[in-house]
C-alpha cells in the first residue's frame, strides 16, 4: 500500500490551484519563484503550449533516502519520502545525489533546513489526499494507491492511443516512482531527464559498501600475513648474521 | 614562563603573505556563519557541493595518503630504509586530517550536529563510511603521532603503551585509509546521471585509491623537497628517489586501468570531441599521469632533486585536477548549472592550506619530526629513550640501512 500521484500533463490548464493549495498546506510564504525553492514544493513550468509540475518525485526505492548519513530522510511505508529535521546535519549529500534534482537547501538560514514536497504526509496518514491533488480543478493530478493509478494511467493510454505517448514517466525511471506522468507530447520535449537509468540508484553504492566487512577481513588477515612474514625474514638475517660472526671468531 | 624569550617575529614576505590569508578567511568565515552558505558561497540548489567538497574534502584527504602508504611500507613490508621520513609524513596526513575536518566544519550546513554520523546510523550511506573513516583514521593517526608528543615531554609510560600495539594500529591505519579513499570515489557512484561519462565509473572506488596512494609517495617528496629548502635539511636522496621509482609503478597501474575502463565502457569517443570536459581529461592524464611517470623512469631525473620535486608536483597537480573534474567540472553540464567558487570560498580554502604550512613548520620546530635535526630523532644511537623501547618504536628501531653500514 504505497500512496501516489498521477499527472496528466493533457488535463492540466495552468491555472497553479496545486501551487496555492501547497503554500496553505504547508504554510509557506507567498512568492513568485520561477522554480522549486526552499519556499516552493511544488511549481507548474510552461513548457511550450504545456503546463508540466514539478515536484518531489516520491521514488520507491530513494536516492536521498539511501545517501543520507543519519537517516534524516526515509521512506513512509504509505507513499511519502519525509525528512527529519531535527537529524539533518547539512552535508547536502541528497541534494546531489537526488537524480531528478529536487530537494532545496535554506542557503540563507544559519540553520538551515533541506525542503521538498513531503506528499502532505499528515493528511495522507489520515486517509485524506493530498493538498494539491484536492485543489486540482481539471482531475489533472489525482490521489491514490500507486499500483491503482498505474492501471489508471494505462486505461487513458489504451483508450485514446492516437493522443498519448505510450509511456508512464515514474513506471520503471529510476526502479519506479510516487509520482506518474502521462502526456500527449514526448516527455525529454517538457524538460523531463529521459537518460535515466531504469534500476534504483541505491543498488550502485551498495554494491559497493556491503562489501566491506569482507574487505577488513581479508584485508587485516593478509597485512598482518605481510608483516609476521616480513619481520621473519628480519629475524632470520640477524641470526645469520651472529653465527657469520660467531665463526669469524672461530 | 620565560618572557625574555618571548619576542616579535620578523616580517618576511612569507609572513605577510600568511598573515593576509588568514585575516580575509577569518572575514570569510565571519560571513559563512553570521548570513550563512548562501551569502558566502556559490553554491545552488542545483550544485550544492562546491570547492570546499571538491578541493578541501576529497584533494585533503588524497594529499594526506603519504602516511597510510609509508606507515605501511616501514610496518608491514618492512622496508627499513622508509624510516627516517616517517615521522614528517605521519605529521603530514594528522595536519591534513585535521584541516579537512575543519573544513567541513565550514561546509556542513549544521556543523554542530556533526557527531550525529556516529549515533545515527545508515549503513547504506557512503556518506555514512566517510563519516566514520575520518573519524577513526584521525583517532588512528594521534595515536601514530602521539610518540613524538610523549618523547617530547618524557612520558615513558605511554610511549610503552603505543609502542606495544604499534603493528595493530598501523594494520587499522591502513584498513581505514584504503576504505576512506575509496569512499570518497564511491560517494559519485550514485550519481551516473550527473558524471560526466569520462570521469563516471563503477570503479571509482579503485581509482580514488590508486591516485592516492600515488599521491601519498608524491606528497612526500614534495614536502621532503620543501622542508630541505625551509630547514636546511639534507635531502636523503636515495631514498626519495626510491618513492619516485615506486611511483611509476602505481601511476602506471593507474594509466592501464583508465584506458581499460574507457575501453570497457565503450566511450572512447567522448576523449574526441570538442568539449571543456575532453580538454580537461586530456591535461589531466597527459600532465598528472604519462608526463610525471616517464619522467620518473629515468634515472637522472630521480636523482635530481628539482626533477625529483617537479616530477612529484606534476603528479601533484594532475591528482587535484582530477578530483576536481570528478566533483565539479565533469559535474555542471549533467546539473544543467554552472558553477565557480565565490571569493569568499576561495579565501576559506585558501586559509587552510596556509594554516597546514604553518603549522607543520611550527610542529616541526617544536617537535623532533625530522632524522638529522638538533633534538634528538631518528635512530636509536641518537635518541635517549630507554632500552625497552628501541625495538618496537615508531621511530626509534634502528634504521636498516644505517645498521649494514
Amino acid at each position: 500500500m504505497s500512496k501516489g500521484l498521477l499527472i496528466d500533463i493533457t488535463k492540466c490548464i495552468g491555472c497553479r490551484s496545486c501551487e496555492a493549495a501547497c503554500k496553505a498546506q504547508n504554510k509557506l510564504p507567498e512568492n513568485n519563484d520561477p522554480d522549486l525553492t526552499a519556499t516552493t514544493y511544488t511549481k507548474v513550468m510552461e513548457r511550450g503550449d504545456r503546463f508540466v509540475r514539478k515536484m518531489c518525485m516520491h521514488c520507491q526505492n530513494p536516492t536521498c533516502v539511501s545517501v543520507c548519513p543519519v537517516g534524516a530522510l526515509q521512506k513512509t511505508n504509505y507513499g511519502p519520502v519525509v525528512y527529519d529535521e531535527s537529524k539533518c546535519m547539512g552535508c547536502r549529500y541528497c541534494m546531489a545525489a537526488c537524480p531528478f534534482q529536487v530537494p532545496r537547501y535554506e542557503w540563507s538560514s544559519a540553520f538551515p533546513r533541506v525542503r521538498k514536497c513531503i506528499m502532505c504526509k499528515d493528511r495522507v496518514a489520515q486517509g485524506l489526499q493530498t493538498a494539491c491533488a484536492e485543489a486540482c480543478p481539471v482531475g489533472a493530478t489525482t490521489f491514490g494507491e500507486r499500483d491503482d493509478l498505474i492501471h489508471e494511467a494505462q486505461d487513458r493510454i489504451r483508450q485514446e492511443p492516437g493522443k498519448y505517448v505510450n509511456q508512464i514517466y515514474g513506471f520503471s525511471e529510476v526502479g519506479g516512482t510516487g509520482v506518474l506522468f502521462i502526456t500527449d507530447v514526448p516527455f525529454e520535449k517538457l524538460g523531463f531527464r529521459t537518460d535515466l537509468l531504469k534500476e534504483p540508484y541505491p543498488m550502485l553504492t551498495w554494491n559497493v559498501l556491503s562489501k566491506i566487512p569482507n574487505f577488513v577481513g581479508v584485508g587485516a588477515t593478509l597485512l598482518f600475513g605481510i608483516w609476521w612474514i616480513t619481520s621473519r625474514r628480519e629475524e632470520v638475517k640477524k641470526e645469520e648474521a651472529e653465527a657469520l660472526s660467531k665463526k669469524d671468531k672461530h | 614562563m620565560n618572557f625574555s624569550r618571548l619576542r616579535i617575529p620578523r616580517i618576511t614576505f612569507w609572513r605577510a603573505v600568511v598573515a593576509v590569508f588568514m585575516i580575509l578567511g577569518v572575514y570569510a568565515l565571519f560571513v559563512r556563519y553570521t548570513r550563512g552558505l548562501g551569502a558566502s558561497s556559490h553554491m545552488t540548489d542545483l550544485f550544492p557541493w562546491g570547492l570546499w567538497i571538491g578541493f578541501d574534502l576529497l584533494c585533503g584527504v588524497g594529499l594526506a595518503a603519504g602516511g597510510f602508504t609509508i606507515c605501511a611500507a616501514v610496518y608491514i613490508f618492512n622496508v627499513e630504509r622508509f624510516r627516517p621520513i616517517i615521522r614528517p609524513t605521519i605529521l603530514t596526513s594528522f595536519l591534513g586530517y585535521l584541516l579537512v575536518i575543519t573544513a567541513l566544519l565550514v561546509d556542513l550546513g549544521r556543523p554542530y550536529r556533526i557527531w550525529h554520523a556516529l549515533v545515527m546510523w545508515n549503513p547504506h550511506s557512503v556518506m555514512f563510511e566517510v563519516a566514520w573513516c575520518v573519524m577513526l583514521y584521525t583517532t588512528v593517526l594521534a595515536l601514530e603521532f602521539s610518540p613524538i608528543v610523549f618523547e617530547k615531554f618524557k612520558l615513558e609510560g605511554p610511549l610503552k603503551i603505543i609502542h606495544k600495539i604499534s603493528i595493530p594500529l598501523v594494520i587499522l591505519g591502513v584498513i581505514l585509509s584504503t576504505l576512506h579513499q575509496s569512499s570518497l570515489g564511491s560517494l559519485y557512484l550514485i550519481m551516473p546521471t550527473k558524471l560526466h561519462p569520462l570521469w563516471y565509473s563503477p570503479i571509482l572506488p579503485i581509482f580514488f585509491f590508486v591516485s592516492a596512494v600515488a599521491v601519498g609517495l608524491c606528497m612526500t617528496i614534495f614536502e621532503s623537497y620543501l622542508s630541505n629548502r625551509a630547514f636546511k635539511k639534507k635531502l636523503e636522496m636515495d631514498l626519495l628517489a626510491d618513492l619516485g621509482k615506486i611511483a611509476v609503478v602505481v601511476l602506471a597501474v593507474l594509466l592501464v586501468l583508465k584506458v581499460q575502463d574507457l575501453q570497457y565502457r565503450h566511450v572512447w569517443r567522448y576523449l574526441f570531441q570538442p568539449t571543456q570536459e575532453a580538454f580537461l581529461y586530456w591535461i589531466e592524464v597527459t600532465m598528472g599521469i604519462i608526463v610525471p611517470m616517464v619522467l620518473l623512469m629515468f634515472r637522472k631525473v630521480r636523482y635530481h632533486s628539482f626533477g625529483l620535486f617537479a616530477s612529484a608536483l606534476l603528479v601533484l597537480l594532475g591528482f587535484v585536477m582530477n578530483r576536481l573534474n570528478v566533483s565539479i567540472t565533469g559535474m555542471t553540464r549533467g546539473s544543467m548549472t554552472t558553477y565557480f567558487p565565490s571569493f569568499l570560498e576561495i579565501m576559506v580554502t585558501v586559509m587552510i592550506v596556509s594554516l597546514g604550512f604553518v603549522i607543520f613548520s611550527q610542529a616541526s620546530r617544536f617537535f623532533p619530526i625530522f632524522a638529522d635535526s638538533k633534538e634528538p630523532v631518528g635512530t636509536a644511537s641518537e635518541l635517549p629513550v630507554p632500552e625497552a623501547d628501541r625495538s618496537e618504536s615508531f621511530a626509534n628501531r634502528p634504521s636498516y640501512a644505517r645498521s649494514r653500514h
